[in-house]
C-alpha cells in the first residue's frame, strides 16, 4: 500500500515537472533500460533517448485527470522502451529476433500510439516555429512559453509601446498558424 | 474587421478577459458568422497545442538536466572516461555509508577500551587505600609534639601546610631516600630520622605510574653514612618469604612482620608484590625487608576491605626506577644502590636497629 502511494506521488510530481521526482524515477529505472539497450545492439546515447521518450509517454499519461496506473512505474517504463527499442531496431533492419530478456511487460501500444501522434505534432510545431524566423521566433516564445508581459515584451525587443509589440505578435501568430495547419493538415 | 483585431478579440474572448457586454456581442457575431466560429475552434485548438508544446519543451529541458546531473554524481554511467571529480563524487556516495559505519565502530570500540581499562586499572580508590598520613593525623601530632617539646624547634617553615606524609628510606649513603610518589603530595618535604632529627629535602625525581619518588637531603647537618647496612634486591621474591618492614604511621618509629602472599599485587599488577602485614596509613614508602637484610620492596598500598593485606613496590623496580632517573638528570649519576646486604644471618633485633637509622618520616609541604 505504501509502495503504491509513493508510485502515486511520483506519477504526480512527473505530471508537474518537479524535478526531484523525476530524478527518483530516473534513478530507479534508468539503469534497467540502459542495461536493455546495450544488450540488445544499441549504445548510450540510444539508452538515453530511448528512456527519455518513455519519461515523456509517461508524462502524457500522469498528465491526464482520469490516468491509473495499473502496473508498476518500473513495468510500464521497461514495457514502453522494450517496445520503442524493437520498433527501432526494426526500422534499422537491425532487428535479430533475438531480444533475450523476457520481463514482465503490460500492453502498451495504445499508449504508443498516441504519444507517436502527439510526437507528430509537437515536430510540427517545432518545423513551423523554426521556419518562422526570427524575430518572430522569439517572440512568441516570449510570450507563450516564457509567459511574459507585452510590456516586458517590448522593453526586450525594443518596440516603442506595448501595443505595437502585441500588433507584432499577433502577424507573427497568423504566420505560425498558417505554417503549422498547413503541416498538420497534410499529415492528418 | 482587421484579421488582427479579429485574432486579438478571440484570444482574449479565450482567456476569459472580456467584460459581459462585449462577450455577449462577441457570442452573437459567432452565431451570426460561421467563419469567425470556424477561426475561434481553430484558434483554442492551437492554444491547447501550443501549451502541450510549451510543456512538451520543459519536461525534455527537465529530463535533460537530470540526465546531466545524475552522469555527474555517478550514478549513471555513460561508458567513456570518468573525470577525477565525477570519481571522487562517486567513491564518496558509494563508500560514506561504510565510513559512517567505520568511524561509529571506532567510536563505541574507543569508548569501550576506555571503560575497561578504567574498570580493570590495578589502582581502584575505594578498594586500595594508599598508606600516606593523613593531614589530619599528621596535625593532631604536631600539636602533640609541640607541647610536649616546646625546645625542640621545627624545621617546617612557618606559612606552610603538611599535605601528606609516609616513610622513606636511604638507598645511597649519599642521602638519596626513596619513597612512593603518593607520599609526595606537595612541593618540598623534611625527613625526620629515628632519634627525631629534621632534614631538609628536595624532591628530584618522581614517577606517579611506578608510584615511586626520589628526595634528596640537603641539610649541612646530615652526616651521611659510610654504607647502607641493607641491599637493594634485583630478582623477584619468593612466595612465603618471611619480611618485616619498618615505618612511619605515628612519629615513632614502628616494627611490623609478616610474609609475601603473592607474587602479584592488586588485580595481577605485576610490578608488586601483596604481602601479608599489619600495615597503616604513614608506612607507605617504606622498605620491606626479607630475612637476610635485603629490601625486597617499597610498601604502598594495602586492600580496604581486607584485613592485613597490603602491596608492596618491588624492588627491582627502584633500580629500574634509579637508571631512568640518571637519563634525565645527570646530578643523579652518582646514585649508588647497594646490592649486597651484610646483615645475613644477623639476629632480628640487631637487623632493626642497623635498618631503623636509615628509614625516615617523610613530611611533604606546600605554601598555603
Amino acid at each position: 500500500m505504501k509502495a503504491e502511494q509513493n508510485e502515486q506521488a511520483l506519477l504526480k510530481g512527473l505530471a508537474n515537472n518537479d524535478s526531484k521526482a523525476i530524478e527518483t524515477i530516473y534513478k530507479d529505472n534508468f539503469n534497467m533500460v540502459q542495461a536493455f539497450v546495450l544488450n540488445n545492439n544499441g549504445s548510450y546515447d540510444d539508452a538515453r533517448d530511448i528512456f527519455q521518450e518513455a519519461m515523456i509517454a509517461l508524462y502524457e499519461k500522469a498528465q491526464s485527470e482520469s490516468f491509473v496506473l495499473t502496473c508498476q512505474i518500473k513495468t510500464y517504463v521497461y514495457s514502453i522502451c522494450r517496445r520503442l527499442w524493437l520498433k527501432k531496431l526494426q526500422q534499422m533492419g537491425r532487428f535479430s529476433n533475438q531480444i533475450d530478456n523476457l520481463d514482465e511487460t503490460v500492453p502498451v501500444e495504445e499508449d504508443l500510439e498516441i504519444h507517436e501522434k502527439r510526437n507528430a505534432e509537437f515536430a510540427i510545431m517545432d518545423r513551423a516555429m523554426k521556419s518562422l524566423g526570427e524575430p518572430c521566433k522569439s517572440l512568441l516564445e516570449g510570450y507563450y512559453v516564457k509567459k511574459m508581459g507585452m510590456q516586458e515584451l517590448a522593453e526586450e525587443f525594443g518596440y516603442t509601446n506595448a501595443d505595437n509589440a502585441k500588433n507584432q505578435k499577433y502577424k507573427c501568430l497568423m504566420r505560425l498558424k498558417k505554417l503549422f495547419f498547413s503541416q498538420y493538415n497534410i499529415g492528418e | 474587421m482587421d484579421d488582427i483585431q479579429l485574432l486579438a478579440a478571440i484570444e482574449s474572448y479565450l482567456a476569459g478577459e472580456m467584460n459581459p457586454q462585449e462577450q455577449a456581442f462577441f457570442e452573437a457575431l459567432r452565431k451570426k458568422t460561421p467563419e469567425i466560429d470556424q477561426m475561434v475552434v481553430e484558434h483554442n485548438m492551437f492554444l491547447h497545442q501550443m501549451d502541450s508544446y510549451v510543456a512538451y519543451q520543459n519536461i525534455k529541458h527537465t529530463l535533460h538536466h537530470v540526465h546531466q546531473e545524475l552522469v555527474e554524481t555517478g550514478d549513471l554511467y555513460e561508458g567513456g572516461e570518468v573525470s577525477t571529480k565525477v570519481q571522487v563524487v562517486q567513491l564518496w556516495n558509494r563508500y560514506k555509508r561504510v565510513a559512517a559505519i567505520a568511524a561509529s565502530v571506532g567510536g563505541v570500540i574507543a569508548l569501550v577500551i576506555s571503560g575497561l581499562v578504567a574498570f580493570f586499572s590495578p589502582v581502584n580508590g575505594n578498594q586500595l587505600q594508599q598508606l600516606s598520613k593523613d593531614i589530619e593525623i599528621i596535625k593532631r601530632n604536631q600539636q602533640v609534639q609541640g607541647s610536649l617539646i616546646n625546645e625542640v624547634k621545627t624545621k617546617i617553615p612557618t606559612g606552610v601546610k603538611i599535605v601528606s606524609g609516609g616513610s622513606g628510606f636511604l638507598i645511597d649513603a649519599k642521602g638519596f631516600i626513596i619513597t612512593n610518589a603518593h607520599v609526595l603530595k606537595g612541593t618540598s618535604a623534611i625527613v625526620v630520622d629515628n632519634k627525631g632529627r629534621e632534614y631538609n629535602a628536595s624532591i628530584v625525581h618522581i614517577d606517579n605510574q611506578k608510584d615511586l619518588a626520589i628526595l634528596k637531603i640537603n641539610d649541612t647537618d646530615f652526616k651521611p653514612f659510610k654504607s647502607l647496612p641493607y641491599g637493594i634486591g634485583k630478582r623477584n621474591a619468593d612466595l612465603g618469604d618471611e619480611i618485616f618492614t619498618l615505618g612511619y604511621p605515628r612519629n615513632d618509629i614502628v616494627y611490623g612482620v609478616g610474609y609475601l602472599s603473592a607474587k602479584t599485587g592488586f588485580n595481577g599488577d605485576s610490578l608488586s608484590y601483596q604481602i601479608q602485614i599489619s600495615a597503616n596509613p604513614g608506612n607507605s614508602g617504606g622498605p620491606v625487608l626479607n630475612n637476610n637484610g635485603e629490601v625486597i620492596g617499597v610498601l604502598s598500598t594495602r586492600q580496604a576491605q581486607a584485613d592485613g593485606v597490603a602491596f608492596a613496590v618491588k624492588s627491582k623496580n627502584i633500580h629500574d626506577f634509579v637508571e631512568e632517573a640518571k637519563k634525565s638528570d645527570t646530578a643523579l649519576d652518582n646514585i649508588k644502590i647497594p646490592v649486597r646486604a651484610n646483615m645475613k644471618g644477623v639476629e632480628r633485633k640487631q637487623q632493626i636497629s642497623r635498618v631503623a637509622d636509615c628509614v625516615f618520616n617523610v613530611k611533604a609541604f606546600s605554601q598555603k
